[in-house]
């Protein structure tokens, strides 16, 4: 019989990016001991690849930035169905966050007086990311590493998690395996903190390293914790479009930031003719008033290249389908004509050397070419606004596996600092659960074995199909049928390609020895990825309207009815997934007047700090 | 659209031997588009260790024609693929299985460097041109190369007395941090081994990054170990007024 081995914790997180290493370090402070579990090497997850910065309210660069501008701009950008309770806490907190990251070794550019320098990004009304060049997350995430092993951090790399474990309707632990020699590793855990980032693999094109499967998604859901607005998925306007291999490469939105201009095959500014009603007389209606914006002109308006990223992408999207596209189907990004090439070496050095190496492309010389790629789920494993605990006992998560915070569409920037905030609260509150747990709790090991025989049975169906080219079948198809426009034919087709699927990913084929094994990793992840497809699909058909994210060919429009409702993805007792539209919470009347404040200057004052 | 043959290492740490595999490839690919092309038609179980396709995690190095490099940043209109192009592992750690090889060393000797640690109360005012050098120390990507080539890793083996580039650069990192009072010198000097350093700069000439790892942070570490340690008239002054660091220390708290 195939054996496994045991590792006892108080808290399990699974994860081990921005959010997984902050919660173990919260967790740790708590005095639980801790297990971390990463299907990469430490310091390799996905958040290394952010490249613009982190959102705080910190004011270093303007003063009048406080928590409620950036609260405003949040439920703002994302289109008023973000969880309020979240929103604030996250905007309240996150100049602490960064502050604890500069004293844990963490060295930010600086202001010309010293302080943690801020850039203008998309949506922020203010100069508001920190940032180190274009390799915000690599600083991010290689600074919480380091605290982490100084806290004496037990961390299991290259493991994967097959399974979550319960007993009697909790969360006990976890299934998984090593990567490296194939065996089995059981975690008993009195509490689990997921930290499993997102899921852009499920689409061809995206800015997502293999790792973003939507493990966390799916291991959540089949344990019977909800999901929440599954239907918002960002596409980055800007990934790169040529050539093929790269596609979908991500290009910082701080090229943007620091002055980029987005034009079409005309050489027009396209972003100029795409302000929507909502944001109209918030942005720069002219190129002479744009360009005193970029020179500091403090009377001027933001350029609409900085509008928020789904009004962006759709934005390419539309010129390219108008054959108004550069060669390679996407659309031009110029900061050559923009800034000095020291400055661009400077500020952008990863963008540099990207398009230098793989595009053959000098970017202080030439516009880039770039289009929209799969970059971000909005939605997620539905949370308690403050621990971050999910609706199964034991069951907590943290990063871009929840869902909540960030609305139909998230702010670039956001994401790094809703890591750090959020890791925190899951990791304490995950900790004080799991000190509140008296003794028994047990694993189920018919269970365990039931899912090793089930994880293994792949080496033993010789005549299965090859696990890539399912891969390859699921993600064209959601590329097509669920992708950044959508209509209600191709998504009831798409739900049709996926049921074919589900039963494809129980019947693959792998070949080899269990150590180190990429078909038969792939085979496994296919199963949870045809599983979140599903929810996304389904929350897609059931939003009949535009908004944020979810873009809807046969609803162009926002719709008011819409505005009032989450969707919530439940699983029932025989596993099939249902929509359910939930009314959004009640935000207090104080911050509704900040949310929906016209002029900025109204909020120095309007709500005590 | 031509035919390429790659020549990849496939075994384990027990051994194993080169097989051949001819790929269609497209313009614009790169060493890890082939890598995954074969996996996904011939070769399933071929095992090689990735992340972000994109030159920032550090995950796939490996030895290209026998040059060290990360296969996502190396294009193949870079290499000669008249002949078969060779893909082997990073030589200087074990092998786990075909490309992908066990650099947990890497993380079991970071431990010995102390961590950061600021000064007591400090105001956290820090000037662009005071954090320049740490930040060009702090873009390691952790592809391990730099280890990977050091003569003293790779052809001595020497990984108990020595800690190698990467963590000398990452010493170098928290040294000249403007707010770190810890002193890691007799740790460069001891367990660190800066000594082994011969500063051949094979390091500096692989690194994806572009850090100058042997000028800027190899030769200046050792310059401060050789203050510290073997020179005499410094070394007097030492004994009388106490170390830079900790007279660093001391005015800071005196300060506050």
């Amino acid at each position: 019989m195939e054996s496994y081995t045991i590792h006892d914790y108080d808290v399990l997180v699974i994860g081990a990016g921005g959010a997984g290493l902050r919660a173990a370090i919260a967790a740790i402070e708590q005095g639980a001991k801790v297990g971390v579990v990463t299907k990469s090497l430490l310091g390799k997850a996905h958040t290394v690849m952010a490249e613009g910065g982190m959102a705080a309210a910190m004011g270093n660069v303007r003063p009048e930035d406080n928590w409620k501008v950036h609260f405003r701009d949040t439920l703002k950008g994302g289109g008023m169905l973000n969880n309020w309770k979240m929103v604030e806490n996250y905007t309240k907190e996150a100049p602490d966050r960064v502050r604890e990251l500069e004293q844990w070794g963490a060295v930010f550019d600086r202001t010309p007086d010293g302080r943690i320098n801020q850039r203008n990004f998309g949506g922020h009304s203010y100069p508001r990311l920190a940032h180190v060049g274009d390799r915000t997350g690599l600083e991010l995430i290689r600074t919480l590493q380091d605290h982490a092993v100084k806290m004496g951090i037990h961390a299991h790399m290259e493991t994967t998690i097959y399974r979550l474990l319960t007993d009697a309707g909790r969360v006990v632990g976890a299934l998984g395996f090593n990567r490296q020699t194939g065996e089995f590793l059981v975690f008993r855990a009195k509490a689990v903190v997921l930290a499993t980032g997102g899921l852009g693999r499920i689409y061809q094109i995206t800015s997502n390293s293999w790792e973003c499967t939507g493990d966390g998604f799916s291991l959540a859901s089949m344990v019977g914790a909800d999901l929440i607005d599954m239907e918002f998925i960002q596409f980055h306007p800007t990934g790169m479009v040529w050539p093929p291999s790269v596609m979908g490469i991500l290009v910082t939105e701080g090229v943007r930031g620091e002055g980029g201009v987005l034009k079409n095959s005309e050489g027009r500014r396209f972003m100029f003719d795409n302000v929507p009603e909502r944001y109209k007389g918030e942005f720069a209606e002219t190129e002479e008033e744009a360009e005193r914006w970029l020179q500091g002109d403090r009377s001027a308006r933001r350029p609409p290249e900085l509008l928020t990223r789904d009004v962006v992408a759709r934005a390419i999207r539309k010129e390219v389908n108008e054959g108004r596209g550069s060669p390679h189907g996407g659309a031009y990004l110029d900061i050559a004509s923009r800034r000095p090439a020291d400055y661009i070496k400077k500020k952008l050095p990863s963008m540099y050397h990207q398009f230098m190496k793989l595009g053959n492309l000098d970017i202080t010389k030439e516009p880039m070419e770039v289009g929209p790629t799969c970059h971000y789920v909005m939605g997620g494993v539905r949370v308690d606004p403050d621990t971050q605990a999910t609706n199964v006992p034991g069951l907590y998560a943290a990063g871009e596996v929840a869902g909540g915070l960030h609305g139909a569409n998230r702010l670039g920037g956001n994401s790094l600092s809703d890591l750090v905030v959020f890791g925190r609260r899951a990791g304490m509150a995950a900790a004080e659960y799991a000190a509140k747990q008296s003794g028994s709790y047990q694993v189920d090991e018919a269970q365990v074995r039931a899912y090793i025989a089930e994880a293994l049975q792949p080496f033993n169906n010789p005549q299965g199909e090859n696990p890539f080219a399912l891969m390859k079948e699921l993600r064209a198809s959601m590329q097509k049928n669920a992708g950044i426009m959508r209509e209600e034919g191709e998504l009831k087709a798409q739900l049709e390609i996926l049921a074919n699927l589900k039963k494809r990913a129980w019947n693959t084929s792998v070949s080899g020895s269990r150590a180190y094994n990429p078909g038969w990793h792939t085979a496994l992840d296919m199963r949870l990825m045809v599983e979140i497809s599903e929810a996304v699909v389904l929350a897609a058909l059931a939003r009949k309207e535009s908004r944020g994210g979810h873009a809807r060919l046969d609803y162009p429009d926002p719709d008011p009815t819409f505005a009032k409702i989450n969707h919530i993805i439940r699983r029932s007792s025989d596993g099939t997934l249902t929509v359910v539209a939930e009314p959004l919470p009640e935000m207090p009347e104080e911050l509704r007047k900040v949310a929906e404040a016209k002029d900025l200057k109204e909020l120095s004052d309007k709500v005590g700090a | 659209m031509s035919t390429v043959t790659f020549r990849i290492f496939r075994g384990d740490r027990n051994g194993g031997e080169l097989k051949d595999y001819t790929i269609e490839v497209q313009e614009g690919m790169v060493v890890l588009d082939a890598i995954h092309q074969i996996q996904a038609e011939q070769a399933p179980d071929l095992a090689c260790r990735w992340n972000c396709k994109a030159g920032k995690c550090g995950s796939c190095g490996a030895e290209v024609n026998g040059k060290p490099t990360l296969m996502c940043m190396t294009r193949l209109d870079t290499i000669d693929t008249s002949k078969p192009v060779t893909v082997r592992p990073m030589k200087t750690f074990p092998v786990i299985r075909d490309l992908a090889t066990d650099v947990k060393w890497n993380y079991e000797a970071n431990k010995k460097i102390k961590p950061f640690t600021p000064a007591p109360n400090t105001d956290w005012i820090m000037f662009q041109e005071d954090v320049d050098r740490v930040q060009e120390f702090r873009k390691c990507i952790e592809c391990f190369l730099c280890q990977n080539v050091c003569h003293v890793l790779r052809e001595h083996d020497e990984k108990t007395g020595f800690i190698g580039p990467r963590l000398l650069v990452r010493t170098a990192s928290l040294e000249m941090h403007p707010l770190d009072v810890e002193n890691r010198l007799d740790m460069l000097k001891n367990e660190g081994g800066i000594g082994y350093c011969n500063i051949t700069k094979c390091c500096t000439e692989v690194c994806p990054e572009h850090i100058h790892i042997t000028d800027n942070a190899i030769i200046p570490l050792k310059e401060r170990v050789v203050d510290e340690y073997y020179d005499p008239i410094l070394g007097f002054f030492r004994r009388l007024f106490g170390s830079k660091k900790q007279a660093a220390a001391s005015s800071q708290a005196a300060d506050d």
